[in-house]
């Protein structure tokens, strides 16, 4: 159990490629920190610095108070699980997960009970004596998972455990990762560039990109709240939608359409606005609204995704699975609903207030 | 389409018949007495000289020097086949460890260096290196017939190529589970390599057990002859006899190609893998 | 290169030290010696060797029994090499369109490989004895006369075949292997595309080949050149006189039997050249043509 801070660090190749710049989190003692991103974002080779197997170009990590920018992965109280499980394929289920503890030389009582104590929790116990290519994806998941559990060591570190998992088990996995991270209270770093796998599992995301932090939060002030454009339509799903829009005094122009914001426009001039697919409904009759010619649906059972187009820019809804459908259709959203951010840096504009607001409502209901 | 297969089969069985003829016959003809074969000619009819004629090569001793056995002759082409398999596995096996999983200064280096002796086979420096081998007083050994046979790049690109696709993640999860480089090789990368080596070992055990020219220049003593070398004595002793022994040329021959065929027949699948993975 | 690798100071040097020792003692030192001395000239009476220049180089090149060797040397290995590689495609081929009974023609083909090439020196010398050799009598129903080991065409006609022969079964496991390697797929699609199997060989699977192909070639030309000692040594028993024998055959002879050590090592060195221009080439054009994935 330990604190993580993250200083500074970077990772420079040769030919002064970066492949991180600079980066800074600091992470509480039990905390689960997932970074996500797209890939070459740099969070794997961010985890693996972390790890030891990749040397710190600046910067340093220090893992409970202690700077381990030199210190052997083995001696850095580190376990890791990584995406294609590697597992000894020679050696058993039950020395799979003993290797680590021979190596530092445990007493064979004391490897042996934390062997089937992991090999409990996570059901395991009837394939201890089976080699790895005699288990499903799953089960090789789970293996790799009780190889750093039964190390009980500072930190996990996660490299996208689950990419090689079919959809439905990678459901499912998810919840156990949580529920067991959350039984040992052992702070964990988690990589995935599945944004569903981060809002589900962090404690705070860290949204990485081109090698710097895009922001850094809960999942949900993250989602509320994004800082930039990148964000916005990196996390949730469907993306948010952006589009260009011109301020003037306080309304907002979306192509022909004129919004009025009722006093909350944060500045003036050309800026882009988000506009989260859920956040549009269908206007009742009468009411002003922007008319948006509907190209094709999507029905996923519980929502109806409309995508269309609201003059010459295309546009997503999220529209209950009732809803009329027509060739046309006429939506509106909330003014405090949108997100506007800059035009030339995709930075937020202003706005946080309203947004802090409405997620202290979501949270009451 | 379907009337060709009788075709193919023709042209199979032809081929078979080809290639396995000359070996039969060669041991059909070997079980009959000299004066027999040079009457009728090779023969496939089973002769009654079987016993008589293999008991003769094995434990006569022939040659000029009226010294070596057939069984010596056999031992020291086993003596060669193993000793030159487990020379190359085990130097390979480092020195392919080391260039692989190792960042040092002269690794580029010493990977070249490896890699040039690709260029210049045995026979292309035969003189010279009976020399050095005279100079260690080497000649007439068995470390004389092995070592020198060892410095080739082969095997070391059989394993460089093996190791290079073991998934990275094994040595990152072994770094992890506080293992060493020594460690990591017994513990990790042994295992993984048996079938490997079985492979590579049963070509090298063929290589080692046919090798003609190096032990030809190597040994002039006859208690060091192997099997294969034991032919040519066999060619030499005929001049100026009346009938060849035909029967007993045969029977060494059989003899020397007996084991090798049965380990490339019986291993097989092993053989082959190792042939065709290892040479990309 | 690993993606992670150790970096300790003094292991990987040992662990290179017992092959690269070998590999320095009994390859780089001879090889440096062989060049060495093809430069030199020995005193006929062992006393000293006197530097020549170019001198040995010249007269190996000039001689015209050189000449004549190189010859033979050249059409023989361009005939092994592409009967060889021919019979064992072919061989390759109908091994894989046939299904019943493929395995154990494998075995029975493959089994040849393990021969060592004096002992099928050997067999082939009494295939083709003058007193029992089914092939000499059956030659003379055609007015044949062959005698080997005194007549040179008959004693080279013998050689090809019998290094032919022994060649095969190496030719067919690859081919064989590079045949089994072509997507079922790629030759499903072939099917539907072109209806003569034998067009489809030619424009489709044949291409494919190309890489095995081409890695073949080179070993059966090393084949040629350097493996076949063993069968001409056994044939000519060391009375070359009359009969045909390759370059590294006489590299053995001026060498070891006629004691001109420069001579002999300047042909190596000639050799040495040869190869290297073929190893080179050989990797030059792998890395480039092969990768059709």
């Amino acid at each position: 159990m330990a604190a993580i801070e993250i200083n500074q660090v970077s990772k420079i190749y040769t030919g002064d490629v970066h492949a991180v710049k600079s980066v800074n989190i600091d992470i509480k003692d039990g905390e689960f920190i997932v970074l996500v991103g797209p890939s070459g974002c740099g969070k794997s080779t961010l985890l693996r610095m972390v790890a030891g197997l990749e040397e710190i170009s600046k910067g340093e990590v220090k893992i409970g108070n202690r700077v381990v920018n030199k210190v052997d992965p083995a001696e850095r109280d580190i376990a890791m699980v990584f995406q294609n499980y590697a597992l000894y394929p020679h050696m058993t289920v039950y020395d799979n997960l003993a290797y680590g503890l021979r190596n530092r030389k445990t007493p064979k009582a004391e490897i042996d009970a934390r062997v089937a104590e992991a090999a409990r929790m996570l059901q395991l116990e009837a394939y201890l004596e089976r080699k790895p290519r005699a288990l499903s994806g799953g089960q090789r998941q789970r293996v790799a998972m009780g190889r750093a559990i039964v190390r009980k060591p500072a930190a996990f570190l996660f490299d996208e455990p689950l990419s090689n998992l079919d959809a439905k088990l990678r459901v499912s996995m998810r919840g156990e990762i949580k529920r067991l991270q959350r039984r040992l209270g052992t702070t964990s770093i988690y990589v995935t560039h599945d944004q569903l796998e981060a809002m589900t599992l962090a404690d705070r995301l860290v949204v990485l990109n081109g090698g710097e932090i895009e922001q850094i939060g809960a999942p949900l002030d993250v989602y509320h709240t994004p800082a930039s454009t990148f964000v916005a339509s990196f996390i949730g799903s469907p993306a948010m939608n952006l589009l260009q829009g011109e301020l003037h005094g306080d309304k907002l122009a979306l192509g022909p359409n004129l919004i009025d914001l009722g006093g909350h426009a944060p500045a003036s001039g050309s800026v882009t606005v988000g506009i989260r697919a859920e956040d549009l409904r269908l206007a009742s009759p009468g009411e002003h609204a922007m008319t948006v010619a509907v190209d094709y649906v999507e029905e996923l059972g519980s929502q109806r995704l409309v995508h269309g187009n609201l003059g010459d820019q295309s546009l997503t809804a999220a529209l209950s699975p009732e809803a009329e459908l027509m060739s046309e259709l006429r939506l509106v959203v909330g003014a405090e609903r949108l997100h506007f951010f800059t035009h030339d840096t995709g930075k937020r504009i202003g706005g946080t207030a309203l947004q802090q607001a409405m997620v202290a409502k979501t949270e009451i209901a | 389409m379907y009337r060709l297969k009788i075709v193919d089969h023709i042209i199979l069985l032809l081929g078979v018949f080809v290639m396995m003829a000359p070996v039969v016959v060669a041991f059909f003809t070997s079980t009959h007495d000299a004066a027999e074969i040079h009457r009728q000619g090779l023969t496939l009819t089973w002769g009654n000289h079987f016993a008589e004629t293999y008991s003769t090569v094995l434990n006569r001793e022939g040659g000029f020097t009226g010294q070596v056995t057939g069984t010596r002759m056999l031992m020291n082409s086993l003596i060669l086949g193993i000793g030159f398999a487990v020379g190359k596995i085990i130097l390979s096996m480092l020195a392919a460890y080391a260039i692989v999983y190792f960042r040092f200064r002269l690794g580029t280096l010493f990977f070249w260096m490896i890699f040039t002796t690709l260029l210049l086979p045995l026979e292309v420096r035969i003189l010279p290196s009976y020399e050095v081998m005279h100079q260690l007083h080497l000649i007439n050994t068995y470390t004389g017939m092995i070592v020198p046979l060892l410095a080739s790049a082969t095997g070391t690109f059989y394993f460089r190529q093996f190791f290079k696709s073991i998934p990275d993640e094994l040595l990152e999860a072994a770094r992890i589970d506080g293992a060493g480089p020594i460690k990591f090789f017994f513990d990790v990368i042994v295992p993984l390599s048996k079938t490997m080596v079985a492979a590579i070992f049963i070509i090298m055990f063929v290589y080692g057990w046919n090798q003609y020219l190096w032990p030809m220049l190597m040994t002039n003593d006859e208690s060091f002859y192997t099997l294969v070398r034991g032919i040519k004595q066999i060619l030499l002793v005929w001049v100026g006899a009346q009938i060849p022994d035909y029967n007993e040329a045969f029977a060494i021959a059989i003899l020397a190609m007996l084991p090798p065929v049965i380990i490339v027949v019986v291993f097989q699948r092993w053989f082959i893998k190792g042939l065709t993975e290892s040479d990309k | 290169m690993k993606r992670v690798q150790f970096s300790s100071p003094t292991l990987p040097y040992l662990f290179l030290l017992p092959q690269m020792a070998v590999i320095f003692i009994f390859f780089y030192w001879p090889s440096v010696q062989a060049v060495k001395s093809s430069f030199f000239l020995e005193d006929p009476f062992g006393f000293g060797s006197s530097f020549v220049g170019f001198d040995n180089y010249k007269g190996v090149l000039e001689s015209a029994e050189y000449r004549s060797i190189a010859g033979f040397t050249a059409i023989f290995t361009a005939l092994v090499t592409f009967f060889s590689l021919s019979l064992g495609l072919l061989l390759a081929v109908k091994a894989d369109a046939v299904i019943r009974g493929s395995s154990t023609y494998k075995t029975l083909l493959i089994s040849a490989y393990a021969i060592a090439p004096p002992v099928a020196g050997l067999i082939g010398m009494m295939f083709f004895d003058q007193h029992i050799g089914p092939f000499v009598r059956f030659a003379a129903l055609f007015g044949w006369d062959m005698k080997i080991g005194l007549n040179y065409f008959d004693t080279a006609f013998a050689m090809v075949v019998v290094s032919v022969w022994k060649q095969i079964p190496y030719n067919f496991i690859f081919f064989l292997s590079g045949l089994q390697g072509i997507p079922v797929s790629v030759r499903e699609a072939a099917a539907l595309d072109c209806r003569s199997g034998f067009r489809r060989f030619w424009t489709v699977i044949l291409p494919l080949l190309a890489p095995t192909a081409f890695f073949l070639f080179v070993i059966n030309v090393t084949y040629s050149l350097f493996d076949t000692f063993g069968i001409v040594d056994v044939m000519v028993k060391d009375k070359a006189a009359n009969n045909p024998i390759t370059l590294v055959y006489k590299v053995y002879m001026d060498g070891f039997r006629g004691n001109d050590l420069g001579g002999s090592s300047a042909q190596s060195v000639i050799l040495m050249i040869v190869v290297f221009v073929l190893t080179v080439f050989q990797f030059r054009f792998l890395e480039r043509r092969v990768h059709y994935n």
